[in-house]
């Protein structure tokens, strides 16, 4: 019995170091505490980075004498999703750097490059990007400050990642000092994973999500909009001096009606919109590998009734990040489950075999069924009967929400929103996006012209 | 030049490791004819000097140290004294154990003289007096016979006293009173008194199983782990205590003693993750290694790192970093060698320690002598053991108790005492082949008859395990 029970015991300890280097072993492979990675320069060229329709991203090239430079051929287009191998490195460079630098070449090519001390190629990164939609949202956003994101909900593939302002990857070495020393612009933050921005009206999903859970009979909602709620504080106005008129829960959305929402966020329990804000990934890092901020919503006892009318429709304290609200949009797209986010697809050696896979993964469910479903149709609303009109031709059924951000004390200035999907059922395919333009003015006048692109562009 | 020649030496040193293995394992088999037994084995020696000396040529062409070169024929004597030693003093020894030693031990001068020559020369230099000292064992085993089992007071003066004195009077070396020096040289007697330990209870056990005798034993023991966890030396009380929860449960047959002595250490555990603050960092180590990077979880995250990175087949010797591993000549010696041999070299590695575990056991198994019975398996218990919790702490896969891999890892007490350990085992093997001999000779004429099977002749095959 004794010589079972650590036959047991060794048997375990073997299968756990299996286990380690199948599944764990990647995580601290490639942690940035691990300084093993560097040395394998030595001894391989850099791989390629790839878009999932194999235009490609950034390359090594190798001069006569041997010398090595990084290139990208799309320049800043992929800047920040790509990222730069030099001073720290970011992105999928920084990510897959370990993957990269390994090769997978054949075994005899490898030793016969070892006998003319030549190096071997690295291996190839593929990524889920589609060059099409990044061009189209890089193109689109124009001169523009800000960030925009496409993701497939059913996988958690990350379609497009455009932040600006931008840098060019192959001269930032050069650049770097002026880059970071321009504060002002932060060019190097990630604005769709780091960028901290007011809601605004998109913020409406979780209120409503709050009040439908608060609320079963949530289709009984009714409200007389006159353009203004009158506070004891300040009163409420809502957007352009708009009045609209007897509404239901469906309608207030669909206008993003701010007098309605300041009523339904009166009527909320505090601790418990908290509480749902919190399971929807607000103070929370999100699960993927680039640098993240944590999305800040702030409401409690303490808060006063001019605060809590502000935040219902996304103004007050509350910030977010536009991954935040794409993955959000995304999970109601796939009615209630979120995928991870992803951005490499797989990596294959320098010939084009595979070497590894990396597939889709759960994340968990957010929502259940049938709050997906109302939401949806709100959403529906939103683009046939309300401010997302501007979405609604096209070979494909778009579901959205705008929103205009008030992000400094001078009325007016307000960063353009719009977070949706669009489901093509024939194609049998669905895109999320979701698009903030800095200083953009109302979402459906400049957010909703990007996301219109990416839609056509996707399903043509 | 010298990648190729470490990107080749990868693989052929692999193949030689796994063929060592494979030929250790198939040995073992019961059904094993002793003339295929003695090839096989003859096979395995040629495997430790391919190896070894495959190893030093990689070493030699990327460390360009001209010194390697007397290293290598050093040690190449040693082994050839030790071969030339067990095929003619003790030719009844078995020959199986000594190939995995010598095996363990070059893998063990390898990877040393990789991280650091002057340590490899020192450890080279220990294994040869330990070797020179733990020579004598089987003759004193085989000479003295009974009389070690009549020394209980003097087993547990020994022990008590000598782990007392270094709780008490002892430096603090990396948070556990472990050692003292003389005359310049350190020493951990903790590394001796496991022996003794099982010498203690073999011998307690052997005079009666009776439950006041069961008591006896307990207290005992009992002060042995509490003095190894006052001195914060948790590897050394978690050895001592499964030795004798082991040894018990085969005297007494009693799986309540087990089982109830399993089900008290557990709580025992708890409270002393409560308890002590050293306990609880080595717990969080081992939740979270790179979540608590800075502090607590360093050394498993560089341990780690280095596992992972070296992927199955490893970076080639002298391609890695395992000198970035804190402590990695000696508890994390485990972790250099998968980074820079591979993770099949590392379960290969496994297989060898647990082939020896399974010698120690299998002599157990057949020695007449009870208090014999119960040594063997008290020291087959703490080596398999101890190279549980070394391996299983550098892999995550428990958390890591600061302990060394036997006759693997860098230092003297480690070495002599594991090196003793062997002796005794083979001295055993001398014993039950003397006990067992005229009956196996007459067994052997009598299988020669048509249809003569025999009773004893499984039993003959299984013993011939040990022996050429």
């Amino acid at each position: 019995m004794i010589t079972y029970l650590f036959l047991g015991l060794f048997l375990l300890m073997m299968a756990y170091l299996v286990y380690f280097q199948v599944f764990c072993s990647e995580d601290f492979i490639n942690s940035p505490y691990n300084k093993r990675q560097e040395a394998f320069g030595e001894h391989v060229v850099r791989g390629e980075i790839r878009s999932a329709d194999g235009v490609t991203l950034a390359q090594t090239l190798v001069g006569e004498d041997g010398t090595e430079v990084r290139n990208y051929p799309y320049g800043a287009m992929f800047a920040h999703v790509v990222g730069y191998d030099v001073n720290g490195r970011s992105g999928i460079e920084s990510f897959a750097n370990f993957n990269l630098l390994r090769s997978h070449a054949f075994f005899l090519e490898q030793v016969l490059n070892g006998i003319q001390e030549e190096k071997n190629p690295g291996d190839h990164v593929i990524t889920t990007l589609d060059y099409k939609l990044q061009e189209t949202a890089y193109r689109t956003l124009g001169d523009s400050n800000g960030a925009v994101i496409a993701m497939e909900p059913s996988t958690g593939k990350i379609l497009a990642m455009v932040s600006k302002p931008d840098f060019n990857p192959n001269t930032i070495a050069a650049d770097w000092d002026g880059i970071v020393s321009d504060e002002a612009n932060s060019v190097l933050l990630n604005r769709v994973t780091q960028g901290l921005y007011p809601p605004g009206s998109t913020f409406k999903i979780f209120t409503t999500l709050e009040y439908m859970r608060e609320n079963p009979q949530s289709e009984d909602y009714s409200y007389e909009c006159t353009g203004t709620f009158a506070g004891e504080e300040a009163d409420i106005h809502c957007a352009g001096g708009s009045v609209h008129g007897r509404e239901n829960l469906i309608e207030s959305f669909a206008n993003s009606c701010n007098t309605s929402y300041a009523n339904i966020g009166l009527g909320l329990d505090k601790s418990s919109f908290s509480g749902l804000c919190k399971s929807l990934l607000f103070d929370t890092d999100l699960p993927i590998q680039y640098p993240t901020a944590r999305s800040r919503f702030v409401l409690n006892e303490a808060s006063t009734e001019f605060q809590t009318m502000q935040t219902a429709f996304g103004q007050g304290e509350t910030l977010m990040t536009p991954l935040h609200m794409a993955l959000i949009t995304s999970a109601i797209a796939n009615d209630g489950a979120l995928m991870r986010p992803y951005v490499i697809d797989h990596t294959e050696n320098y010939k084009g075999i595979t070497v590894k896979n990396y597939r889709p993964s759960a994340y968990g469910v957010l929502l259940n069924q049938q709050e997906c479903q109302k939401m949806q149709e709100m959403m529906r609303a939103v683009v046939t009967d309300g401010t997302g009109h501007g979405v609604y031709l096209g070979n494909f059924q778009a579901y959205g929400k705008t929103g205009s951000a008030e992000f400094s004390n001078t009325k007016g200035e307000t960063h353009a929103w719009f977070t949706g999907y669009a489901v093509n059922e024939e194609q049998q395919k669905t895109i999320q996006v979701t698009v903030v333009v800095e200083g953009g003015g109302s979402g459906g006048q400049t957010a909703i012209p990007i996301a219109k692109a990416l839609f056509d562009a996707y399903f043509n | 030049m010298v990648h190729l020649i470490t990107e080749l030496s990868k693989y052929t040193m692999l193949i030689l490791m796994a063929l060592f293995t494979y030929q250790g394992f198939s040995a073992l088999k019961r059904n094993c004819p002793p003339a295929k037994q003695a090839r096989k084995v003859r096979r395995q020696t040629a495997y430790v000097y391919l190896f070894h000396c495959n190893a030093y040529a990689v070493l030699w062409f990327s460390m360009e140290n001209p010194d390697l070169l007397v290293l290598y024929v050093g040690q190449v004597l040693f082994f050839t004294a030790i071969y030339i030693l067990y095929s003619t003093a003790y030719r009844k020894a078995s020959r199986l154990v000594v190939n995995n030693m010598c095996m363990l031990l070059a893998i063990g001068f390898v990877i040393l003289t990789r991280l650091n020559f002057e340590t490899a020369m020192r450890q080279f230099q220990l294994a040869g007096g330990s070797a020179g000292i733990s020579m004598v064992i089987p003759f004193l085993i085989d000479r003295v016979r009974s009389g070690f089992r009549k020394l209980t007071w003097l087993y547990a003066l020994a022990g008590i006293g000598m782990l007392g004195a270094v709780a008490v009077l002892g430096v603090a070396t990396k948070g556990a009173n472990l050692s003292f020096t003389i005359a310049g040289i350190t020493i951990q007697p903790s590394e001796f008194i496991k022996i003794v330990f099982v010498f203690l209870i073999a011998s307690m056990l052997y005079t009666s199983t009776g439950f006041l005798q069961v008591v006896k034993v307990t207290v005992a023991a009992g002060l042995h782990v509490v003095i190894l966890v006052l001195s914060r030396d948790l590897g050394g009380a978690l050895i001592f205590f499964v030795a004798y929860l082991v040894m018990l449960y085969v005297a007494t047959r009693k799986p309540l003693y087990f089982f109830g002595g399993l089900a008290g250490g557990s709580i025992a555990s708890v409270i002393a993750y409560f308890l002590f603050n050293h306990v609880r960092v080595r717990v969080v180590a081992w939740q979270d290694p790179l979540g608590h990077f800075e502090l607590e979880g360093y050394q498993v995250s560089h341990s780690l790192f280095a596992i992972g990175t070296g992927g199955w087949f490893g970076m080639g010797l002298n391609q890695g970093m395992p000198g970035r591993i804190p402590e990695v000549k000696k508890d994390f010696i485990f972790s250099a060698i998968a980074e820079e041999l591979g993770g099949f070299f590392a379960l290969c590695l496994i297989l060898v320690c647990f082939c020896c575990f399974l010698m120690f056991l299998n002599i157990a198994m057949q020695m007449k002598d009870r208090f014999y019975k119960y040594v063997a398996l008290g020291l087959g218990t703490i080596y398999g053991f101890q190279v549980f919790l070394s391996i299983g702490g550098n892999i995550k896969f428990i958390p890591s108790t600061g302990v060394t891999l036997p006759l693997v890892s860098y230092g003297g007490s480690s070495l002599l005492s594991t090196l003793m350990i062997f002796s005794i085992i083979q001295g055993l093997y001398l014993m039950h082949q003397k006990e067992g001999g005229a009956r196996n000779d007459r067994v052997k004429e009598k299988t020669k008859q048509p249809g003569g099977k025999q009773p004893g002749e499984k039993q003959n095959a299984k013993d011939s395990t040990g022996s050429r």
